[in-house]
């Protein structure tokens, strides 16, 4: 940076003392108020926060009960009342498979990229498309599932958390990468001159080091993927009860059924879409939260 | 730790044997996944919607009827109802996020930044559809009247007036606000990780010439971290293209090309959760073309943006 560009350092010559100083008063004044506004852009991003979280509360919360939590799903749509039971049952299992699929294999992609690629071109594509995957759209992959699991399997539960491996997965392979980039490189030499084998070191020394990181982005990953809807809509269906079976039959999740009862006139299911939304924003915070502080007490810190 | 940190595990040979080379196979496949999901996706879809490229031909992307009756699909509506909404996201979205970015890393003190940021990044934990929901049943209602007083103060206007025309609380300026609340975290978090790479030497150098804390982020960090801010907009304008459910519930679902923001009409994702559950035949070769469509889009932005972020973040750490 030259001063040359810094427009305001040319001052006419001639200039006397007081057009400086006004002129330095209207300076801090552009300033000022120019601060101001970079502080009103948080408090406009405040209020929408604010005011959906507020709605959602308020409105899920006169809705809520053991009843809601636990009931079937009413067969008739404009009926008022609980439940919501199967949704959740449907939420977290189809999330919890997606979790256990997507990251293993997230996190030995990160392995590769630090460990092993290193500037390698194979690697520095990897990399590259991963980041161009975190921008594939749910509805795409949704369809893409459908395409190459659904038309031949049908929809079920396992369907839905194929779709929502895929869309964790470059995202666990990301953040896992940048814990494993915090691991300082002389544990790795200490362990490879106690005789260690490469993978035996990066399993028992530079996978545990990181471990909290790592598990930290990847219940961030998760919890972006528990309120994915159009995957949902598209592979695994929809159904008023129970469902456990990940191969057997059609079932349903919180976010789909937030999506189909908030198109209803009808209050008793609008009052639904309200209780499941408590639920699941509830589910991803707590999520978020359990992260934040495994990150706060245990990460490595840059 | 050195500027350019070697970060492999020592390997000494082939001494670990199979067990050794079989873990490095097994990370190179992992890593694998991601590029053959990805030409997996524009093989398998673009393979499913032939039939209705096939039977369109350009009419697929120049005709704005879309007739599941008469077998005639015309994605243009779409299309321009997608740049629309995303477009108002954008502008709405990125002074705000500029804000929000430059006021975490110049103005407030070092402890005020966690919480800021962590009330940000909340956002991008509420699940899309609950924005929607809250976007169906109270903002649409709420916001009608509003849209009702623009129209009557600008809608005179020449010109100009032609984008505030009559309309309802569900069309494409309530998606675009929506939508852009959703992108706001992540061109906030992508806009400071660029501006925290501007040296403190350049920032403290404007101060010592005497300039204010605005001309300094004008002189110094803006110009520095230009090419990363264009990036951070396009992965923004990424994500505002495919999100899908949010617009689905709030655009109001109406083939519509018109000037009027107020107006409804619907985007290419948005029309296919919705008509999927009915469609078959063509009809769903059509819809999977449309996601062929949007797939091809947010790559060529997402690839684009990302390049630019990549080779701006690259450039501020050499010449650090």
């Amino acid at each position: 940076m030259t001063a040359t560009s810094i427009p305001f350092i040319r001052t006419p010559d001639g200039l006397r003392l007081e057009d400086l100083m006004a002129k330095r008063t209207r300076r801090s004044l552009v300033s000022s108020l120019m601060t101001v506004l970079m502080g009103l852009s948080v408090v406009a991003v405040m209020v929408p926060l604010g005011a959906v979280l507020f709605t959602v509360v308020s409105k899920g919360a006169s809705v809520l009960s053991t009843d809601f939590l636990t009931k079937d799903i009413p067969v008739v749509t404009r009926q008022a009342g609980p439940g919501m039971g199967p949704a959740i049952v449907g939420t977290l299992l189809i999330t919890l498979v997606a979790a256990l699929m997507a990251m293993p294999v997230g996190i030995l992609g990160a392995v590769y990229l630090t460990e092993y690629s290193a500037g390698g071109r194979f690697g520095k594509v990897v990399r590259f498309m991963a980041t161009v995957m975190t921008g594939v759209p749910s509805v795409v992959m949704g369809l893409f599932v459908y395409i190459t699991y659904t038309l031949r399997f049908k929809q079920n539960a396992f369907g839905g958390s194929l779709a929502l491996a895929f869309l964790m997965l470059p995202i666990i392979i990301r953040s896992t990468e940048e814990m494993l980039k915090l691991v300082p490189s002389n544990l790795r030499e200490a362990s490879a001159a106690l005789g260690s084998r490469k993978s035996r070191t990066i399993l028992t020394v530079v996978l545990p080091a990181a471990l909290p990181g790592v598990v930290s982005g990847c219940l961030l990953a998760v919890a972006r993927a528990a309120g994915e809807t159009a995957p949902i809509l598209f592979v695994v269906g929809a159904t008023n009860t129970v469902n456990t079976s990940m191969f057997n039959g059609v079932n349903t999740a919180l976010s789909a059924q937030i999506f189909t009862n908030a198109q209803q006139p009808f209050v008793g299911a609008q009052q639904r879409a309200w209780g499941a939304a408590l639920t699941l924003l509830t589910l991803a915070f707590a999520i978020t939260l359990i992260a934040r502080v495994i990150t706060a007490r245990f990460a490595l810190k840059r | 730790m050195n500027a350019n940190p070697d970060f492999r595990t020592p390997d000494f040979g082939a001494r670990g044997g199979h067990a050794d080379s079989l873990f490095r196979y097994a990370t190179i496949a992992a890593g694998a996944i991601v590029l053959l999901v990805l030409g997996a996706i524009a093989i398998t879809t673009t393979k499913r919607s032939w039939p209705a490229f096939d039977s369109m031909g350009l009419d697929f992307f120049t005709s704005d009827r879309w007739a599941p009756n008469d077998k005639f699909f015309g994605a243009k509506s779409f299309i321009y109802g997608s740049l629309v909404a995303s477009t108002i996201a954008v502008v709405l979205a990125v002074p705000v996020s500029l804000g929000i970015a430059l006021f975490t890393t110049q103005v407030v003190p070092a402890r005020w930044r966690r919480p800021i940021i962590y009330l940000v990044d909340l956002l991008a934990v509420v699940p899309s559809v609950v924005f929607g929901l809250w976007g169906i049943l109270v903002f649409a209602k709420h916001v009608d009247g509003f849209y009702g007083f623009l129209h009557t103060v600008l809608g005179p206007i020449p010109v100009v007036g032609d984008l505030f025309g009559e309309g309802s609380g569900r069309g494409f300026m309530t998606a675009g606000i929506i939508l852009a609340i959703m992108i706001t975290p992540i061109i906030t978090s992508l806009a400071r990780e660029v501006i925290d790479t501007c040296p403190q030497a350049d920032r403290e150098g404007a101060y010592a010439l005497g300039a204010t804390r605005w001309e300094m982020i004008r002189g110094a960090v803006l110009p520095h971290s230009k090419g990363g801010l264009v990036g951070a907009v396009m992965l923004g304008l990424g994500r505002a293209m495919g999100e899908t459910i949010a617009v689905a519930l709030v655009i109001g679902s109406t083939a519509n090309i018109s000037a009027n923001l107020f107006a409804s009409g619907d985007a290419l994702p948005a029309r296919i959760a919705n008509e999927w559950g009915e469609a078959e035949g063509t009809w769903r070769a059509a819809l999977i073309g449309l996601a062929v469509t949007l797939f091809a889009v947010t790559i060529l932005v997402n690839l684009a943006a990302t390049a630019v972020v990549n080779h701006s973040l690259a450039k501020s750490q050499g010449t650090r």
